[in-house]
């Protein structure tokens, strides 16, 4: 049996293989976060206590009104999206003459209130949420059990993935929102209503998180706290990938996943902070990020 | 009221701080703080329940002791030292606060452990899981009650080398309680002629598992070994049956695992896990009947071995005040250390000089779903281990045991 | 005339405080006045939102925790070892971190603090979950024992003015003028021949030093240094305490310290509805009064005395 490093390559390609399952949520959440940045030009701190809200209703809505993962699947993010475009209209829009850090200072102040509310309301031992029955059992994969579930969420977060970039790059819509992203002003001189589209943006972002978190629901227990954990990650994915492109977004998200899986195996205490070394490194090199435009 | 207390406690400190020792003044309240994660990871296998605990004993004992009323009072530590040790500063300095009970996460109780032994107030530690408690930091005020990861090491471990579980592969929250649970664990098992073959220490708090799980497959050992708790081992285990793990003919072991977390796995997903407890509320009818009573103030939810201990250890503690005559820290300590142990939680009881309160622990497995007859029928108890052979040897390491 | 009066109760009132509030309630809101004061620099006056403070609050913490517990420094070689290595990180950070402006600049600063917080998790000799806990106080100068909370109020006190005044001598000095062109307009200051980033990295070392100096104090109050130091929240927090008490101006994050320290301490019963109160803290002053408590009362007086002006 040929070992590389001394690591069975099973058990390498099991690793990568997990690497790209986490980081299609990185890809999905990042996904949103370039895209409100993009226009509104806010990093939206509460992103990761929304992507927790999907993750919840999909709960919510098994358990009260025994809507199953399916429905689920597009009924929660639509609820998250709604919400957020509620918190977009009462809030946001009121900071958008500001600086953009005031954005940041809001969101984060609603990322707290949001995270507290569901802790008092359903403490933090997290909350099970079944498989569904289609996707049950695995795959032997020879060097590995690949259980359906998680074959699903790369497929779906890929799908959804390419779905937006497909919006944005290629439709009329999307040209709207580049448009719109360099010259609002312009764009509104043509007679496209600007902020309406900025709502729908801010929407549709949070959307995306509360997809991921319906994804995740079923492999992580459905807990407050499971947003907050993962924000800090998504935020150094950002700055390395650059602000400036969808694609950057997506490809960034899925190639740390994979970093990280590789780092669990060769040096697992650093997992958690090959991510931070990474975005360290490119800064020193590329401060606009990998895939970004300096602004 | 609470101007006129300041004051007096920013006199009280002048006054020392001028050099002259003022006798310690009973005053005129017996008043137990209750500090514990009210809100966090460890808030459903303590929090609230331990407050409720704790105000029950006081309640069952007449709610004056000495004729002097008792007061329960209760905070948040989060989990954080800073935090747990600022309040009990202020309990102490400020509140008059005599005991402080439950106490979960290794590192606040430590802390807790430090301060009430400069101060001379009792600690009474029922969810903190460290050795050290009684070990290295051992204290003539504190009492750990519950349990420890000895006692854990002792039951678990030894019981599953015992049935042919001789290869381990750990599974380690990196971080303090997680490193001392494993060190207990390995020598238990290589003690009974079992081998380690690996560890691999994940970040605490983690959610994803699969890699390290993958890793502790690819070992190849029998028994995958989780020195972890609450929610880490709860997703540990979810996502070792997700993984196909435990089917594929590997077994777990959660090291310590709590009543609350089964509750939230469900029985379906941790059907046939092993631990050790050192109470279970449907042992016989007196546990049945506190339990009953509790969960009817509780929201339904059973009680945990660490409730039911915050219990026990206060209805001695308040005993012990009778008995002594005053609410002197040490001289309290000393007098539950000399006087029997026994209620519906401890069973074979004894007070070692080291604070380390010595019970018979159970081994526990988790029912199969059809094994349950309602709601919180969770474990069959195995086992009776006694409290000896659980708890092992006083450690020299602490000053109290006179070698 | 006012103002010297009014300057001698201020000393009065604090010199007295200990005697009528618990002391160490109120040695842990100097030390976070302090914490905020060096963040306000940044803030306030460069117009920098760093997110990852809590690095310097917590290195200089644990290097003075471990000083004085294992290598047995007295109190002021402690505190200043804790300074000094709050300085260090703070010139990496700040020389990785200048590089971006406005919201990269919060998210840099964030990550970057991250890796502290996971080295400080990891790393042998900060005690990991556990902290560095039982730090002697010892001896301030080998004589003034520290252990008594009266004497460490006064020492504390007189760290918290110092800290205080170097901040406000930076703000109207030459050198804090040059900084607070670069907030208003940084091409401007370039175009008049300043290297902005020399300045900006100079600001950034010195609210860093000085949050480490707010972080070693603590760890002689609380005696212990612990992974909240060096959390994301505590970065969090003093965002908080400086907007709520309004940034830019001298007063206002001591102002929002004691009063984010008094919510801490007296709804510690509430659980995680401080959390609530906390972030409802902070949307209600983004949304309604973004220049703080002390900053709406100035800009009132301000607007009293110019209508005065007027009529009179």
């Amino acid at each position: 049996m040929f070992e590389l490093l001394g690591i069975p390559p099973q058990v390498l390609f099991g690793q990568l293989l997990l690497g790209l399952i986490n980081g299609a949520f990185y890809a999905t959440l990042s996904l949103g976060l370039a895209l409100i940045f993009g226009l509104l030009n806010i990093i939206n701190f509460a992103h990761g206590a929304l992507y927790m809200m999907g993750a919840f209703v999909a709960w919510l809505l098994l358990n009260m009104l025994g809507i199953g993962y399916w429905p689920s699947l597009f009924l929660a993010p639509v609820l998250v999206g709604l919400f957020g475009i509620l918190l977009e209209k009462t809030m946001l829009s009121r900071l958008y003459k500001l600086d953009h850090l005031y954005g940041l200072l809001l969101t984060f102040g609603l990322a707290l209130m949001i995270e507290g509310l569901f802790r008092q309301m359903y403490g933090v031992s997290g909350l099970p949420y079944p498989i569904p029955d289609a996707l049950k059992g695995g795959q032997n994969l020879g060097f590995m059990f690949l259980p359906n579930y998680r074959g699903w969420v790369v497929v779906a977060s890929l799908l959804i993935c390419f779905a937006t970039w497909f919006l944005i790059e290629r439709t009329k819509l999307g040209s709207y929102l580049r448009a719109a992203t360099e010259n609002p002003a312009l764009v509104q001189a043509f007679g496209i209503n600007v902020p309406r589209m900025i709502t729908l943006t801010y929407g549709f972002g949070v959307a995306l998180a509360g997809f991921a978190g319906v994804l995740a629901a079923p492999i992580y227990s459905v807990n407050p706290l499971m947003g907050s954990n993962l924000i800090v990650v998504v935020f150094a994915v950002v700055v390395i990938g650059g602000m400036g492109s969808i694609m950057g977004a997506i490809l960034t998200g899925f190639g740390l996943g994979m970093v990280e899986g590789l780092t669990k195996v060769f040096y697992p205490e650093a997992s958690n902070t090959v991510i931070f070394i990474i975005m360290a490194i490119v800064l020193v090199l590329k401060p606009a990020g990998l895939f970004g435009r300096a602004r | 009221m609470k101007h006129s207390t300041a004051l007096l406690a920013g006199v009280a400190a002048l006054a020392l701080s001028a050099g002259s020792a003022l006798a310690q003044v009973s005053d005129d309240v017996v008043k137990i703080g209750v500090l514990n994660d009210q809100s966090g990871t460890y808030a459903d296998l303590a929090g609230p329940g331990s407050t409720l605990a704790a105000q029950m004993a006081v309640d069952d004992f007449g709610g004056t002791v000495l004729g002097k009323k008792i007061e329960v009072v209760f905070a948040d530590h989060q989990n954080k030292p800073d935090v747990g040790s600022s309040i009990v500063n202020r309990w102490i300095d400020a509140e008059q606060v005599d005991v402080v009970v439950d106490v979960p996460t290794s590192s606040v109780a430590l802390a807790v452990q430090e301060i009430t032994n400069r101060k001379g107030k009792v600690h009474l530690n029922s969810t903190a899981a460290s050795s050290d408690m009684t070990g290295k930091a051992c204290s003539p005020t504190g009492i750990h009650w519950t349990y420890n990861t000895t006692a854990l090491a002792n039951g678990t471990g030894k019981a599953i080398v015992a049935q042919g579980g001789k290869s381990w592969y750990f599974l380690t929250a990196d971080y303090a309680f997680g490193h001392a649970l494993e060190r207990d664990v390995s020598a238990v098992v290589k003690a009974a002629g079992g081998e380690v073959k690996g560890v691999v220490r994940h970040p605490f708090p983690n959610q994803d598992f699969s890699s390290f799980l993958l890793q502790a497959q690819a070992s190849g050992a029998q028994v995958i070994g989780l020195a972890n708790a609450g929610a880490d081992t709860i997703n540990a285990i979810k996502q070792a049956g997700e993984f196909g793990i435990t089917q594929a003919g590997q077994k777990l072991a959660g090291l310590l695992v709590f009543l609350s977390d089964i509750h939230s796995l469900g029985l379906q997903t941790a059907q046939g896990l092993q631990l050790t407890t050192g109470f279970y509320w449907d042992m016989d009818d007196e546990t049945r009947a506190w339990s009953k009573k509790f969960a009817a103030k509780h929201n339904g939810a059973m009680p945990t071995m660490v409730q039911a201990g915050v219990y026990s250890a206060v209805s001695h503690y308040l005993k012990a005040i009778k008995e002594a005559g005053t609410d002197d820290g040490k001289k309290v300590v000393d007098k539950m250390k000399e006087l029997p142990v026994k209620d519906f939680f401890a069973r074979n009881a004894t007070i070692r000089a080291d604070g380390r309160m010595v019970h018979d622990m159970y081994l526990a497995e988790v029912k199969k779903p059809s094994e349950s007859k309602g709601a919180w029928d969770y474990y069959k108890i195995l086992r009776t281990i006694p409290g000896e052979e659980a708890y092992g040897p006083m450690n020299p390491a602490c000053p109290l045991v006179k070698g | 005339m006012i103002r010297i009066l009014g300057l001698v109760v201020l000393v009065a009132a604090a010199l007295a405080a200990p005697y009528f509030f618990y002391p160490i309630f109120l040695m842990k809101a100097l030390c976070f006045a302090l914490f905020a004061c060096a963040f306000n620099l940044l803030l306030g006056y460069v117009g920098l939102l760093s997110f990852g403070h809590a690095a310097f609050l917590g290195t200089a913490a644990y290097i003075t925790g471990h000083s004085m517990k294992v290598l047995g420094l007295p109190p002021e070689l402690g505190i200043l070892a804790g300074t000094a290595a709050a300085a260090l990180v703070g010139l990496v950070f700040g020389w990785l971190a200048i590089r971006r402006q406005g919201i990269y600049f919060a998210m840099i600063t964030l990550a970057l603090s991250q890796m502290i917080f996971f080295y400080a998790l990891q790393a042998p000799f900060t005690g990991g979950e556990d902290g560095i806990q039982a730090i002697p106080r010892g001896h301030l100068l080998g004589f003034i024992d520290l252990t008594s909370e009266i004497a460490l109020y006064h020492f504390v006190l007189a760290i918290f003015v110092f800290g205080w005044l170097v901040i406000y001598r930076t703000i109207h000095s030459p050198f804090g003028q040059v900084l607070k062109a670069i907030r208003e307009n940084e091409p401007r200051a370039i175009s008049l021949g300043y290297r902005t980033d020399h300045y900006k990295l100079m600001a950034f070392v010195l609210s860093a030093a000085l949050s480490g100096m707010a972080g070693s104090t603590k760890t002689l109050v609380f005696q212990l240094a612990s992974l909240t130091d060096v959390h994301w929240h505590m970065s969090g927090e003093v965002v908080l305490m400086t907007l709520l008490g309004g940034m830019g101006t001298v007063f206002g994050p001591v102002v929002g310290a004691f009063l984010v320290v008094s919510i801490q301490n007296y709804l510690a019963q509430m659980g995680s509805w401080v959390t609530i109160i906390q972030g409802g803290i902070f949307v209600v002053c983004v949304l309604l009064f973004r220049r703080g408590i002390v900053g709406e009362v100035l800009a009132l007086i301000r607007k009293l005395r110019e209508r005065q002006a007027r009529t009179g």
